[in-house]
């Protein structure tokens, strides 16, 4: 705990250096990740990852150095090439663009990995801190390296403020982005070129092997929450910076933990929350709807049942039994006890002595379930050409959705009409 | 009275939770050549998919001959569109014909003579024989159609439903096609087949089943065949009907209730 | 010899990986693969966790469940969590192979290995490891005995099921109609890729296994039109890797399983400019006819 507040209080220049540098790097590819995931492309991403690591090692081995600004230009190079790799490829042979991912991916990396360990073999001087791009050590962020990630975030997002409205066209429909002119290579290039740069910069916190999830995740858990653009490019922003921290933390607690691992599971974690208990797309609420959906159509049915029940005894107002209710449909009798008790509450049922009765509201309530039954059933005979010994099983679910304003459109379409196809009067 | 080759009951299909077929009904003759025409995006190929139990139903069912597809699945031959495969699959033309032979209970053991010779008879009857060494990637689109249609004859079945075969293919292929599916039919076989070209039903075809989301008819071509028929499935959906799909799909309602006494 | 006994674990990670590889790449599923092979690292730490010891075979299957639990993820995470199919590729994995590391991070005492070992293996280490009768006797080494043992179980797979990897790889709808069932051969493929990243991941690491599983049938995919040939073509072209990757390995002192990884590609590339060249000859001779 007290290792929290020390971390919180960011009283320590280390640890300031630290939190900042996982800012800007969780910002940065967060940003970047919603483009990559709009467009389909998430895998390419994990790829362009793998393949940064020989270009960082070959940097090293040329500049002999492990001066940032110089991996950077290995890995810009790298990342680059495997993108033109993959793009070739896809156009040029049968293969089929998994396939070209997952090729590019394991060999450069192989690559990656072979220069690594031949670096590491040779013992050459500053060695020791190139592993960190397999894991992630957002520990060992240094000041140099704080510099760097501020000139790489500053650029990325000034070119996407810069060249917004051109990404989101491209992000939306490509074709679209075309046919009105845009300059579809140069914005391509632009978005390319950011994502290698952004990814190039995440792998010091995450490491390549699990960098798809830094870009990927933060892009996919904001989805869940809006359809707006610019609202999900914050979000993804903010929850990149949220995981960075939580990894920076974890490196910073316990040093022999590598950082990437514990960013991932940040990431897994928040995307997981976002996916149930997002309102609109999430498990949840979807099965929330779905339960009070639900609910509404055991209520309707004994609604509906009731007032067939009087409809067939002429409307004489009687009461009827449990027993008779149960007779006329099969439903469990421990649901419709619930039912029962809801529409007493409502006050569209009354109960006298063990008879249950609709009131006014109740009876106009029925109403408009059984004319939605029976609307619909004509609308499925004279429109779908249905056969009216075939139209009771759809009516009988549509009668609970059709709105107010849909009735309505069916009452125009259909002229009015006084019987449905079975002869029975359309109250 | 005969007895159908496909009884479609009260069908409804949703994609992604919106219908796109809505309680579709009709049955259809045994020994015709049949089209299902309508306008695109109207639901026919997930009609023959859920006939062939491709695609999940959310209400309604099918009968073959009338029976569950499973008691005759072996009497029923599919041949889906061109375009639901890749032909850079590394396969000769013999291979995929011989895939028609194929059964769950002789997958594991190898193809019989009589197999090979059924193959080899199905790819005389598209007229492709000669072809039967050829990778399929190098084939025309009319001849790989063929193919398809090869692979569907090796099955030796009573009922065939073929998605578009006329789509995308060279005269020569249309013609031969045509005469085979002729043929079939002078056989006693029947013929379900989704056709775009509304110029070559009447020439073509016995019955018709027009649909746009819903069935608008089915029938004889003479009697169902209709400018006004036409009119009701090409003149767009019904707006009242893509309303209510729309408020399907957005509240994510089942369109069957479910237990219903019947 | 102990070049020769790497180079044979090598061959046999190559073969079992190439048959299987092969069906995936035609599925469009080499993503997939790649995913699996990552995933099974929790399952395996966590057999080490419980049995203690490095060969047990039932805690081995356990951790080849673990493989086709990413699949199910993969889709539920499609399916119900309604998430972008790319994406969800690529979280199951991460996420799976990240508590892998750490668990190993956590338990650094009980499991005898460590992260960059996950990546790249031990293969060097392959010939220590002997199998010793009570009598005293070598067989040789373990890890070449276990991926033997898989390999014939892969090849007999291979084999067997042949027609119905075939078609349900071909045209799966079809397959359906015929009542064949795609959702069997899919899970038996699937757990037969788990079983084999299982088996290959201690001696060579997560890298040669997917690049074993993609590169060696994506040369063989450029080089003939016929499946029984493609096979065949990985297979040999994953033992030429095995090869050429010892060679490149002994010669610079690196990783051996990534300089085999590159030794598969660069047998790609190869493959690649034999054909684009042959494509052009016959292009520019049916130009000049």
């Amino acid at each position: 705990m007290n290792n929290l507040l020390q971390f919180l209080s960011l009283s320590d220049p280390n640890v300031r250096m630290v939190v900042l540098g996982a800012t800007l790097l969780g910002a940065g590819a967060g940003l970047v990740g919603v483009f990559t995931l709009l467009r389909k492309r998430a895998l390419l991403g994990d790829a362009v990852a793998h393949s940064i690591l020989p270009g960082v090692c070959l940097a090293f081995m040329v500049g002999q150095s492990k001066n940032p600004f110089v991996l950077l230009l290995g890995a810009l190079i790298a990342g680059w090439l495997s993108l033109l790799a993959m793009d070739y490829l896809v156009r040029r042979t049968k293969l089929k663009a998994d396939g070209v991912i997952g090729l590019v991916l394991s060999v450069f990396f192989g690559l990656g990995i072979w220069l690594l360990t031949i670096i590491q073999q040779s013992g050459a001087a500053s060695q020791s801190g190139l592993d960190k791009f397999l894991f992630g050590k957002a520990a060992s962020i240094t000041s140099q390296d704080v510099n760097m990630f501020t000139w790489v975030v500053l650029g990325l997002v000034l070119v996407l403020l810069l060249f917004y409205k051109g990404f989101k066209l491209i992000a939306f429909d490509q074709d679209f982005a075309r046919s009105v002119g845009m300059p579809v290579r140069l914005l391509e290039f632009l978005l390319s070129t950011i994502t290698v740069l952004s990814i190039a910069v995440g792998i010091q916190a995450v490491g390549v092997v699990l960098m798809a999830s830094l870009l990927i995740a933060p892009a996919a858990a904001a989805r869940y929450w809006t359809d707006r653009l610019s609202v999900m490019l914050l979000l993804a922003a903010g929850m990149g910076i949220i995981a960075a921290w939580s990894g920076a933390y974890v490196s910073f607690a316990a040093p022999s933990m590598p950082t990437g691992p514990w960013i991932v599971m940040a990431l897994a974690l928040l995307t997981g929350i976002s996916m149930l208990w997002a309102p609109k797309r999430g498990i949840l609420g979807r099965s929330l709807r779905q339960w009070r959906y639900a609910r509404k159509i055991a209520l309707e049915n004994v609604l509906k049942i009731l007032f067939q029940l009087e409809e067939r005894s002429g409307m004489a107002g009687k009461g009827y039994s449990r027993v008779s209710i149960l007779e006329h449909r099969e439903i469990e009798p421990g649901p419709l006890n619930m039912v029962l008790r809801r529409l007493k509450r409502k006050a569209w049922a009354t109960e006298i002595n063990s008879l249950w009765r609709l009131t006014e509201e109740g009876l106009t309530e029925a109403r408009q379930i059984v004319r939605r039954h029976r609307l619909w059933e004509l609308y499925l005979h004279e429109r779908l050409n249905l056969p009216a010994d075939h139209v009771h099983p759809g009516a009988e679910a549509m009668e609970h959705l059709l709105t107010p304003e849909l009735e309505e459109a069916l009452q125009r379409d259909l002229g009015y009409p006084v019987t449905d196809p079975h002869q029975s009067p359309i109250p | 009275m005969p007895k159908s080759a496909v009884e479609v009951h009260n069908l409804t299909v949703s994609y992604s939770q919106r219908p796109v077929l809505w309680d579709v009904d009709f049955s259809l003759p045994e020994g015709k050549l049949i089209a299902i025409v309508g306008p695109n995006g109207s639901g026919k190929t997930t009609l023959l998919k859920s006939i062939m139990g491709l695609t999940p139903m959310s209400g309604g069912f099918v009968r073959i001959f009338d029976q569950p597809l499973d008691e005759v699945r072996s009497q029923v031959s599919y041949v889906p569109q061109r375009e639901s495969v890749d032909w850079d699959f590394p396969a000769r033309v013999r291979d995929v014909v011989l895939m028609g032979r194929y059964r769950p209970k002789n997958l594991l053991s190898r193809l019989s003579k009589t197999d090979r010779e059924v193959a080899d008879w199905a790819l005389d009857q598209v007229r492709m024989r000669e072809f039967s060494q050829r990778q399929i990637s190098q084939l025309s689109g009319g001849q790989q159609q063929r193919v398809f249609i090869a692979r569907s004859l090796a099955q030796q079945a009573k009922l065939y439903l073929m998605d578009e075969p006329f789509a995308g293919v060279d005269a020569a292929s249309e013609r031969a096609i045509l005469d085979l599916l002729m043929q079939l039919k002078e056989s006693g076989k029947t013929l379900l087949i989704v056709h775009h070209d509304l110029n070559t039903v009447r020439q073509y075809f016995d019955w018709v089943v027009l649909m746009n989301t819903r069935l608008v008819a089915a029938g004889p071509v003479e009697e169902v065949f209709t400018d006004a028929n036409l009119q009701a499935a090409y003149g767009g959906q019904l707006t009242v009907l893509s309303k209510v799909a729309d408020r399907v799909k957005e509240g994510g309602f089942p369109v069957r209730e479910k237990k219903v006494k019947s | 010899m102990d070049a020769f006994w790497i180079i044979l674990t090598g061959a046999l990670v190559a073969l079992c990986c190439g048959l299987l590889g092969s069906f995936l790449l035609l599925r469009q599923m080499a993503m997939v693969g790649d995913a699996i092979s990552h995933a099974v690292l929790p399952g395996i730490v966590i057999a080490f966790l419980l049995s203690g010891s490095r060969d047990s075979i039932p805690m081995l299957a356990g951790a080849a469940v673990l493989g086709v639990f990413a699949t199910v993820l993969i889709e539920w995470l499609h399916r119900v969590g309604r998430m972008q199919s790319d994406a969800s590729i690529g979280l199951s994995y991460t996420t799976l192979f990240a508590i892998g590391i750490i668990l190993i991070s956590l338990f650094t005492r009980q499991v005898d290995l460590d992260q960059d070992c996950v990546l790249y293996g031990e293969i060097a280490y392959v010939p220590l490891d002997l199998w010793i009768l009570a009598g005293g006797q070598s067989l040789g080494p373990r890890a070449v005995w276990i991926l033997g043992g898989a390999f014939v179980l892969i090849l007999t797979f291979v084999l067997v099921g042949y027609k119905g990897l075939q078609l349900t790889t071909f045209d799966p709808a079809y397959a359906a109609t015929l009542g064949i069932s795609t959702f069997f051969w899919h899970y038996a493929l699937m757990g037969t890729v788990s079983m084999a990243t299982v088996v290959s991941f201690e001696s060579v690491g997560a890298i040669l296994v997917v690049a074993f599983l993609i590169v060696p049938p994506a040369t063989a995919y450029l080089l003939t039109d016929r499946l029984p040939v493609m096979l065949g073509l990985s297979a040999l072209f994953g033992l030429l890797s095995s090869i050429l990757g010892y060679v490149m390995a002994a010669a610079t002192n690196g990783s051996v399983a990534g300089a085999m990884s590159v030794a598969a590609g660069i047998w790609f590339v190869l493959a690649l400019a034999f054909v684009q060249v042959k494509k052009s000859i016959l292009r520019s001779q049916s130009v000049s006819r």
